[in-house]
């Protein structure tokens, strides 16, 4: 036994160390960053509502154009981001489990709401559903004649219907917007399912479908949920994309965001104020739903 | 250069990873640190080398306090157990990093340094291969040059986090000798932290087992295999069979065996535990005199130049595990269902209050 | 013999099903995506080549991309120095709060560009909390550049940040710790070690980070003084063309962001592929 217990080394308190340098400078810059650029300029709107108080924002809210804006913004946000989730895992789905031509093509074309500045979304999806647009021509004109067959000419009838510069036009920018959500928070949790999963309940006797149903839509399902708070979220405060396509009238197209800049314009700084804290109240919100879900998710890991 | 580790301690929130180390590494040792994952070894070793801060005690390499030393201070060498190779720099430049970071005026020239780490890459073997990156090495390959990087700045002691721990079976008993004979070379101060008994008692000059935060016990392979200080050190290091019993006036009844208590349980009354390794059960066919237990044999396993023989108690109905040489199970013409006698040529006896658990 | 049935029909759907899915998924993007990207292109051509260059070199147009590149200038390497050392303190150390932390570098994610634009003009406005003593030393943020530069490199704060953790995360500690062990400083361990392994995530940040910048339009648009040639950037530019009915203008200019968009897809493809290989190897 060579334990030993040399008389100088009596019990010391030696002095924490980091082996890795630099936690003081890139702590206190992340943290001096942080505030200067969000934490204070941020704080100043709830530090203005608190000035205007409960019933001073309950009189702006209670304006009807304010709350024709809210239902607008909320319901064309919520049913963009409910069409997403239908369209998203269709195309999450194909892109992760078929191989065709053109799929990392069309992999790569998803991220373009992503990276197409908001105003030129705006302005081309107004140009596509404008009355001389791609499909506006169409959508307006209540007539979609189909290729000559056998000599007869056939067209599809159905009621027209005016898009860009109307209420609509929110909804379609809204699901512009949202897509990729839905599609990225999808796509990585199928493509980690793996095979072996479905053969596994394939090999106890499940259908494809009861494998579907009850295997690899309750595992997506968090991810779903996800994206849906997401594509949500950012419908709600989306700005660029909508004012081109919507015509912006008040009780018709007119967004919250746009009601802010309104108020702006007007010097109206609380009427901006209530609007912009309930639109950030409710991001927040659908933030913690999305930090929950996460959570949840991760159980089976 | 010796490595003096003193009333070391350290948690980690409300786990007690070390709980008042000490050990003495001698100049020119190879120690390992075996023990199960958890056990501290890692964290012991990453004190050693300052990658981890103790709460209380001290480290002394050569006599000079390193305790509140930083790590690139130290002069230790550090092979990590996922070899930690910088992925964007080639083979040479990984071995040669340690020297192009010297201050200038202590930092030899281009030339120097590349024949330097050519002839640390000749030294494990890889001459040839300077040019590739690690990600182009198999696994034994990554390991020989992270220990060439550890070597190139001459540090005064070796440590290796598991060296071996993720590596194919094959590899590992091949790098492991290699290593024994670099050191042999280098004479270098080295401790290792494995949690593989095999590789602690093949490679080390000493083995410290550790357990709980805790030393079990400090001593040669041989010490530690064949004079367990604890019954944790008997299960750790290979197999044993156990016989509970009880410790009576300065004896020890074990089952149908009585021997004397050991020393420390002379006026102890309490239940005990005998440890037996399968090795040292000797099987006869009729009873010879000494203390026996009766037994069945259950099951054998005559495969390769052991016998192993499952037995079952008669008495207790327990299993009970025996060795024997082939020679030795031929004469007895052991079959399946044969009452036996079996007798321990070596037992060890530990009060039954102590933690067995692993 | 009767027709061998494919053994992995049981995780996969009858060919007719994956055929109708995909042709599905091909006029979902046919529509979507692909209809409006083309009606950009075709109508800042529609009155030819000639309008359209006219349209870009306007000396509005060319003010208004010259104000957003300094603008991305700026803001653009704040939010990178920020983002490096905040992913380092992330991930390098352990410490108390790191997931709020965390949690708030996301926070302008959450927040619309409008919202983002307000914040400032509550701050610094005419009848903001500073508004009256900037008026009084005569110092101009909101609807000035100042300003603009305020609601970009908040718009695009945590971009750096949100692509760098993840990497450094999965890349660990072991080569700092090695490279320190071997007696380097902490400027050469960032430098030689930490900076190259994650120069392709730093790359992709950037690029995303710069994107952003000079697209943002919602809070640039509220803090803006919206005068061309003065305080328009490209989108506010094209919204001012937009809105005087000069398509071709406004198209022609919002051609110029669109293939910074596509630009920016195909690097981050490209750099997608790379590390992908790089990560195969």
């Amino acid at each position: 036994m060579t334990a030993v217990a040399s008389p100088k080394t009596a019990r010391t308190k030696t002095r924490s160390l980091r082996v890795i340098p630099g936690f003081g400078l890139s702590l206190g810059y992340t943290v001096f960053y942080l505030s200067i650029i969000v934490l204070i300029p941020l704080s100043t709107i709830f530090l203005k509502s608190a000035q205007i108080g409960l019933s001073g924002m309950w009189r702006i809210m209670s304006d009807p154009r304010v709350l024709a804006a809210f239902n607008l913004s909320f319901g064309s946000a919520f049913a963009a981001a409910l069409t997403n989730v239908f369209a998203g895992v269709l195309i999450a789905w194909v892109l992760v489990r078929y191989r065709f031509p053109g799929v990392r093509l069309i992999d790569a074309l998803i991220d373009l709401p992503f990276a197409l500045p908001t105003s030129v979304a705006g302005i081309s999806l107004a140009a596509v559903y404008a009355n001389t647009g791609y499909l506006g021509r169409y959508l307006e004109s209540g007539v979609i004649g189909l290729p000559a067959l056998a000599g007869h000419h056939f067209a599809l009838h159905f009621p027209p219907v005016k898009i860009a510069y109307t209420g609509h036009g929110v909804y379609i920018a809204l699901l512009f917007i949202g897509l990729p959500f839905i599609v990225r928070t999808v796509q990585p949790v199928l493509e980690e399912l793996g095979a072996d999963v479905e053969e596994a309940a394939a090999s106890l006797g499940a259908s494809r479908w009861q494998t579907i149903v009850r295997v690899i839509f309750p595992m997506m399902l968090p991810a779903l949920l996800t994206g849906f708070s997401l594509a949500f979220a950012r419908g709600l405060g989306e700005y660029g994309s909508v004012i081109f396509i919507s015509n912006n009238k008040p009780f018709e197209g007119e967004i919250l965001p746009k009601l802010i800049i309104e108020k702006l314009e007007q010097f109206n700084y609380p009427g901006a104020t209530t609007i912009g804290v309930l639109m950030l109240l409710a991001s927040f919100a659908l933030l913690l739903t999305v930090n929950v879900l996460q959570r949840w998710a991760s159980r089976w890991q | 250069m010796s490595i003096e580790v003193s009333h070391i301690s350290k948690s980690f929130g409300g786990f007690q990873a070390l709980n008042d180390i000490n050990l003495k590494v001698e100049s020119g040792e190879l120690v390992a640190l075996l023990g199960p994952s958890g056990c501290g070894k890692t964290t012991l070793l990453r004190i050693i080398a300052g990658l981890e801060a103790a709460d209380e005690g001290s480290v002394v390499v050569e006599g000079k306090d390193a305790t509140n030393q930083a790590a690139r201070e130290r002069g230790v060498g550090f092979v990590f157990q996922h070899y930690a190779l910088f992925r964007h720099l080639s083979v040479l430049e990984n071995v040669a990093f340690g020297l192009r970071v010297r201050p200038r005026s202590l930092r030899p020239s281009n030339a120097e340094i590349k024949t330097k780490a050519l002839e640390l890459l000749r030294l494990v073997q890889l001459e040839g291969l300077e040019k590739r990156s690690p990600s182009e090495l198999s696994g034994g390959q990554r390991q020989r040059v992270a220990l060439a990087r550890a070597l190139a700045v001459e540090p005064n002691v070796l440590l290796l986090d598991e060296p071996f721990g993720a590596l194919d079976a094959q590899v590992r008993i091949e790098l492991r000798r290699w290593l024994r004979r670099l050191h042999d070379d280098l004479h270098m101060t080295s401790v290792f932290v494995t949690h593989d008994q095999e590789e602690a008692l093949e490679l080390a000059d000493r083995v410290v087992v550790m357990n709980k935060g805790q030393i079990e016990q400090i001593g040669t392979p041989q010490e530690v295999y064949e004079r367990p200080a604890s019954p944790f050190v008997y299960h750790f290091l290979g197999s044993v069979n156990l016989f509970h019993g009880r410790v009576h006036n300065g004896r020890a009844t074990i089952g149908s065996l009585d021997i004397a208590a050991p020393d420390d349980l002379i006026n102890t009354e309490s239940k005990a535990v005998g440890f037996v390794r399968p090795h040292e059960l000797e099987i006869s066919r009729s009873p010879n005199g000494k203390a026996t237990l009766q037994a069945r044999v259950s099951h054998i396993h005559a495969v390769g130049a052991t016998i192993r023989v499952e037995l079952v108690d008669a008495s207790t109905r327990e299993f009970i595990s025996a060795e024997l040489t082939r020679s030795r199970y031929q004469e007895l013409a052991l079959v399946v269902g044969d009452q036996v006698y079996v007798t321990p040529s070596n037992i060890r006896v530990f009060a039954a209050d102590l933690d067995f658990s692993i | 013999m009767s027709t061998v049935r494919p053994i992995t029909a049981s995780t996969t759907e009858p060919a007719w099903v994956r055929r109708l899915l995909i042709a599905a998924v091909l006029l979902l993007v046919m529509v979507m995506l692909i209809l409006p990207l083309c009606a950009v292109f075709q109508q800042a051509f529609e009155n030819g080549a000639a309008a359209y260059w006219a349209a870009i070199r306007d000396d509005d147009s060319v003010a208004a991309i010259k104000l957003t590149l300094l603008i991305a200038a700026i803001a653009v390497p704040l939010n990178l120095v920020f983002g490096v050392a905040a992913a380092w303190a992330i991930t390098k150390f352990d410490f108390p709060l790191k997931n709020l932390l965390s949690t708030l570098i996301d926070l302008p994610f959450a927040v619309s560009p409008v919202i983002s634009g307000l914040i400032f003009v509550l701050l610094f406005g005419r009848r903001g909390y500073f508004g009256p003593w900037l008026e009084n030393h005569n110092i101009a943020i909101v609807f000035a550049l100042p300003g603009m530069v305020l609601a970009t490199v908040f718009v695009t704060f945590p971009f750096v940040a949100r692509e760098l953790i993840p990497v450094m995360q999965s890349l660990g500690r072991d080569e700092e710790q090695a490279a320190i062990v071997l007696g380097a400083t902490g400027w050469q361990t960032f430098w030689r070690i930490s900076l190259p392994n994650i120069r392709w995530g730093l790359l992709y940040a950037v690029i995303l980070c710069n994107a952003r910048a000079m697209g943002e339009f919602g809070a640039v648009s509220v803090v803006s003084g919206h005068v061309a040639g003065l305080n328009n950037t490209i989108p506010l530019q094209v919204e001012l063309f937009y809105d005087d009915y000069n398509f071709s203008g406004a198209f022609a200019l919002a051609s110029v962001l669109a293939m910074l968009g596509v630009v920016t897809l195909i690097l981050k493809k490209l750099i997608e592929w790379r590390t992908g290989i790089r990560a195969d190897a």
